[in-house]
């Protein structure tokens, strides 16, 4: 291990562990509304300050890392297996598979989901638990997510398919079905890792902005997303840094995650 | 709702001071900027596309804006004085029986492409807006019985128009009327007003020119407008349009955000005004609907008064006021805001913020307290949604902060953002929701205009829309007054009428008020003249008297 | 040549096969999603209940959306594409007003995102500097997880181009595709052999990186003009821009049904063109290769 990794895995424990202790570090908890104190800079009580509506924000960090943390790379995972699946066997199989599955991957590109995340809300009853709300979105990202790495995976197994040591492994009678679990999948980890590396923060995001569509973590929960939609009110950049504590953080883990994989992908390179 | 109209200032002046106090500022101002040849260019934004430029079709508020910068009426409501001014009519008069109106106009006026502007003109103009196929709103509000509009012009300069039944403020109405011309090729390109539309760049842009035909004079005679022209962006974000702002490429900001108010004024104090409160107002409703897809229990809860006057006694409204507003809003009493002096009920009194007595209210219903959480007669948990319209960060606010005052009586509330919309499908449609927060369009300060809020049997009866017959009593007793006010001649008949109607509101709480917020703006210290009020559109309301200094 | 032919109308018939079906899923889903029947007008109170009625009829026009999209389809074979609803524009010429700025915007911008992604993954497959590649990770990070509006409202905060937040915005996903693939490609036995031997760079990357990474990374290329459109509608709605994102936001909430599905048919038919052609020159150059 090197010590990227070493730093890496330390920042990701260390904030894992943060959120688990948030009980015990932030007990008046996330919810709870200091009126007197609204967007208050941070201070002994407040270590990040508090929001417009007096909640200290470094509770919400806390308990927001929870929900955050947990359920984008869940649905990050699911996006990057439809990704395999779906770009990996078409590149693998080629023709007119490859073809109709493109066909496919690019109408998922260009049409306006967002109707179906808007139809989505109505059929989820309004006083839905805040936490199946957000389950449902990260479930519904994780499935539409998977679009462009389908397209990098199909041209990469496409590659494989023509390559030498496919065609070996298929001389020596190799079934299909082995030969692209064993032989052809493992090949296309780059663009795997960088799919799952990319839709972490990006589903980080949307959540966020699909709080606008009543979907998404519901007040008063926070969520790392809710807490950087902060920033789009944002008309200085110097005035208020504190408020920018939820985005060096969620870099953080961002770049650690890149670094473990990166490391792997080179070990297995 | 989106829309905000026609509000009202409440300055401790009566009326002639505030006059007297109007035409010395002006003067001073005049004076001051002598110097000045031309009046430059104003730069502002407008919030969405305008929809139209037929000032008869107008429903929003861009086109709104258009229309009131470009437009030529009759009568004018003077946004500071609250007084209805001569525009093209030199005098008016209203007959008794208030179904008739006759003006005389002014002479030598010609529209912006020279055309000459005559009786007409109004005749044709009236005829097109009350056309039953236009189903303008502007129109609309004229339409007190059924029958057709009759115009007779008397001569080049004198016009009477009779309605088929009395319509209650009738010569205000007109304020909202830009006369069109028959003549002209230009159709309702062809404009009266001080300004017109010059370049329009839809998404971007509408640029108003100075109409030099424009007939009015200033007191030194002369002729108005000093702008050259106006330059108004078509920004729908608040963020770029305050950051535009402090960039000084914009010279206002018609309807200032409370937040940004502090932050501007902490750096430039000079810019920003807070007129006071305004017509606009907040207010959370139930839903009373009884096909509504909810649970019959939960009904129960919202068509009970004593409910609906426990839930409104344990909102915090002057922390609502303090934390969402900045302290630019007044805990709302009713339907009015109290800046509209006349036909604000003054004998109603402020709702007390207290969950112990909203508590015990409640109990006395039949409704109790276990670990925390309140449960109705049969055991069932109240727990309810609120939804709001996502993107308004205020009421997204006080929603949070209800769901938190409700949380200390055991009530426990799910806050939903939606869409637009989906709301107003919810809303108007499908009634599958149980509370919302929204704000209804004050229009104009005569209650005549919200008949078709607090009828019964109207659409727009939010809480519990088009009833065959009134399902309350007190529903039954509105009713009955709105019509009341809306048929009597005498000022004082229609007050006291709608003064019982803010009574029974407050009572029932059909409508829970919460806060009515403080008319903000921001302009730059290079515009002159200007003077911020209360009334829509607060800023420009005198664009033709502004001026832009070193542009 | 025959066989070509063939090929290449079988192909043309699958385009436009896709964007008829996309153009109708697009309707579809629309027409079902809630708010689509009403209008915000409904709640002005000035209205009567003819005119409310009046406005309810309008909006049912397009009840039924195999009857729509029939209409449409046969209006839209006479070059004629509807009006939008809420504009009450033709939208032919709402599009072709606003399609120029969105294309510059879009062609800026990719030029800028792969500029930087260029030189950001080659330098770091050269130099092989484990804090280069942390920094450069770190970087991409951070405009990765800056919210696309965010990233729009500085641009305008700093008076910087609007097409500079769109490469920021799409800068991220190509780099880290990039840079996978290219470390993937220098680790291969033959390339370190090459090094080994003394193999100039620019020989190494012109003769053994890049033909292995090309299709791949036209594959990036041809997703990166979908992710560029993306960020078209936060950037064009925050920096003012009349362009197409900011009319299919408009649009949106409006439930404006023909502005809509136009916008669609236009985004499938752009996603399609880069994409089989990134997927053309691709195996071209694969069939090259072999």
């Amino acid at each position: 291990m090197s010590l990227w990794q070493k730093l890496a895995c330390a920042a990701l424990v260390l904030v894992v562990l943060a959120s688990f202790a948030a009980n015990w570090l932030a007990p008046a908890g996330y919810a709870h509304q200091y009126r007197e104190a609204t967007d208050a800079p941070p201070s002994r009580t407040h270590w990040l300050g508090t929001d417009e509506l007096g909640r200290d924000r470094f509770a919400r960090v806390l308990y927001g890392t929870r929900i955050s943390l947990l359920l984008a790379p869940a649905a990050a995972l699911l996006s990057t297996l439809l990704a395999a699946l779906i770009g990996g066997i078409a590149g693998y199989l080629g023709g007119a598979w490859k073809r109709a599955a493109m066909a496919v991957t690019d109408l998922f590109l260009s049409l306006p989901w967002l109707f179906l995340l808007i139809t989505a809300r109505a059929l989820l009853p309004l006083n839905v638990s805040p936490l199946v709300s957000v389950m449902v979105t990260f479930l519904l990202l994780g499935l539409l997510g998977w679009t462009s790495a389908a397209r990098v995976l199909c041209a990469s197994a496409a590659l494989l398919r023509g390559s030498d040591f496919v065609r070996q492994a298929r001389a020596a009678g190799i079934n299909g079905r082995r030969l692209f679990w064993m032989h052809v999948l493992p090949n296309l980890k780059p663009v795997l890792f960088a799919q799952f590396w990319i839709s972490i923060p990006v589903f980080i995001l949307s959540e966020a902005n699909l709080g606008i569509l009543g979907l998404g973590v519901a007040e008063p929960m926070p969520s790392w997303g809710s807490l950087l939609k902060e920033l789009e009110g944002l008309v200085s950049v110097g005035e208020e840094p504190w408020k920018f504590v939820p985005l060096i953080l969620l870099v953080i883990v961002v770049t650690s995650f890149q670094i473990l994989l990166s490391r792997q992908q080179e070990v297995a390179a | 709702m989106k829309r905000h109209n026609r509000q009202f200032r409440c300055p401790a002046l009566s009326a002639p001071t505030a006059k007297a106090l109007a035409v010395l500022v002006f003067c001073l101002v005049s004076i001051c900027t002598r110097s000045l040849a031309q009046g430059g260019g104003l730069r502002f934004c407008l919030h969405a596309e305008p929809k139209t430029f037929d000032p008869l079709k107008v429903d929003d508020d861009a086109s709104g804006a258009i229309r009131y910068l470009t437009g030529g009426v009759l009568v004018r409501e003077n946004r500071q004085t609250q007084q209805l001014e001569p525009g093209l009519a030199l005098s008016w008069k209203v007959s008794s029986d208030g179904r008739e109106i006759s003006f005389r106009l002014r002479s030598g006026v010609s529209f912006s492409d020279g055309t000459p502007f005559s009786a007409e003109d109004v005749a044709y103009t009236v005829q097109q807006l009350m056309d039953p196929a236009l189903h303008s709103p502007t129109g609309d509000v004229f339409r007190s019985g059924a029958g057709s509009v009759e115009t007779k012009v008397i001569s080049q300069t004198q016009i009477s128009i009779r309605f088929p039944a009395p319509v209650a403020g009738l010569a205000a109405l007109f304020d909202q009327v830009a006369i069109m011309s028959v003549r002209s090729p230009k159709k309702e390109m062809a404009v009266l007003g001080p300004f017109m539309v010059g370049d329009y760049k839809p998404g971007s842009s509408v640029v108003l020119n100075r109409n030099p035909y424009y007939w009015k004079t200033d007191a030194q005679g002369r002729k108005l407008p000093y702008l050259d022209s106006i330059h108004l962006d078509i920004q729908p974000n608040r963020d770029v349009e305050l950051l535009r702002f402090k960039r000084e490429e914009l010279d206002l900001i018609n309807s200032l955000d409370s937040e940004y108010f502090d932050k501007v004024s902490a750096s430039s104090p000079q810019v920003v005004h807070d007129a006071g409160p305004s017509l606009d107002s907040e207010q959370l409703w139930f839903n009373q609907v009884a096909k509504a897809p909810i649970p019959g229990y939960k009904r129960n809860w919202f068509r009970s008064t004593a409910f609906r006057r426990a839930i409104s006694q344990a909102i915090n409204r002057d922390d609502l006021s303090r934390v969402v507003y900045h302290g630019h809003a007044q805990p709302a009493l009713g339907p009015f805001s109290p800046a509209n002096k006349f036909w604000f009920n003054a004998n109603l009194k402020p709702q007390i913020y207290s969950p112990e007595t909203a508590l015990k209210a409640l109990q006395g219903e039949g409704f109790r307290m276990e670990n925390g959480t309140l449960k109705d007669k049969e055991g069932n948990e109240v727990v309810f949604s609120i939804i709001t319209n996502a993107g308004n960060k205020q009421r997204e606010h006080m929603a949070v902060l209800i769901q938190d005052d409700l949380q200390k009586i055991g009530i426990h509330v799910n806050v939903v953002t939606l869409d637009f919309p989906s709301l107003i499908e919810r809303m108007t449609q499908t009634f599958d929701y149980e509370a919302i927060i929204l704000g209804l369009t004050n229009v104009d300060l005569d209650p005549n205009n919200e008949m078709n809020v607090w009828l019964s049997s109207s659409e727009n009866h939010q809480w519990n829309p088009s009833q065959k017959t009134p399902e309350t009593e007190w529903e039954a007793e509105i009713d009955r007054l709105m019509r009341e006010q809306a048929s009597a001649a005498d000022l004082n008949k229609r007050k006291e009428a709608f003064d019982r109607v803010q009574e029974i509101v407050a009572e029932q709480q059909p409508f829970i008020f919460l806060i009515n917020k403080n008319a903000l703006s921001a302009v730059s210290t290079s515009v002159r003249g200007a003077a911020p009020v209360i009334l829509w559109p607060q800023t420009y309301w005198n664009a033709e008297s502004l001026m832009v200094a070193g542009k | 040549m025959r066989g070509l032919q063939k090929k290449i109308a079988g192909h043309l018939l699958g385009l436009i096969a896709t964007i008829l079906i996309g153009g109708f899923l697009s309707a579809s889903l629309v027409r079902l999603a809630p708010g689509f029947e009403v209008d915000e007008r409904e709640l002005d109170p000035h209205l009567s209940a003819q005119s409310l009625q009046a406005l309810r009829d309008s909006r049912r026009q397009d009840e039924n959306i195999f009857h729509f999209y029939l209409h449409y389809l046969s209006q839209a074979a006479r070059g004629d594409f509807g009006k939008s609803v809420a504009l009450g524009q033709p939208v032919r010429t709402l599009l072709r007003d606003r399609a120029p700025l969105t294309m510059r915007l879009i062609a800026i911008g990719l030029t800028l995102s792969w500029s930087l992604t260029v030189t950001f993954a080659l330098s770091a497959a050269w130099l092989r500097l484990s804090i280069y590649d942390t920094a450069t990770t770190m970087l991409s990070g951070v405009f990765l997880c800056i919210p696309a509006a965010v990233l729009a409202l500085l641009s305008v905060l700093w008076n910087v181009p609007g097409s500079l937040a769109i490469a920021l915005i799409v800068f991220p996903g190509t780099y880290r595709y990039t840079r996978n693939l290219s470390l993937k490609a220098y680790a291969q036995p033959h390339i370190l052999a090459a090094r080994a031997k003394g193999l100039s760079e620019a020989r190494i990357l012109f003769w053994h990186v890049v033909p292995v990474v090309a299709p791949q990374l036209l594959a990036v290329a041809g997703v990166s003009v979908s992710m560029a459109i993306g960020a078209t509608i936060p950037v064009e709605a925050l920096c003012g821009f009349a362009g197409i994102g900011q009319l299919a936001w408009q649009a949106a909430m409006a439930r404006d049904l023909p502005l809509l599905v136009n916008i669609t048919v236009l985004v499938t038919l752009v996603t399609l063109l880069a994409n089989s052609g990134a997927d053309v020159i691709g195996s071209v150059i694969r069939g090259q290769e072999a």
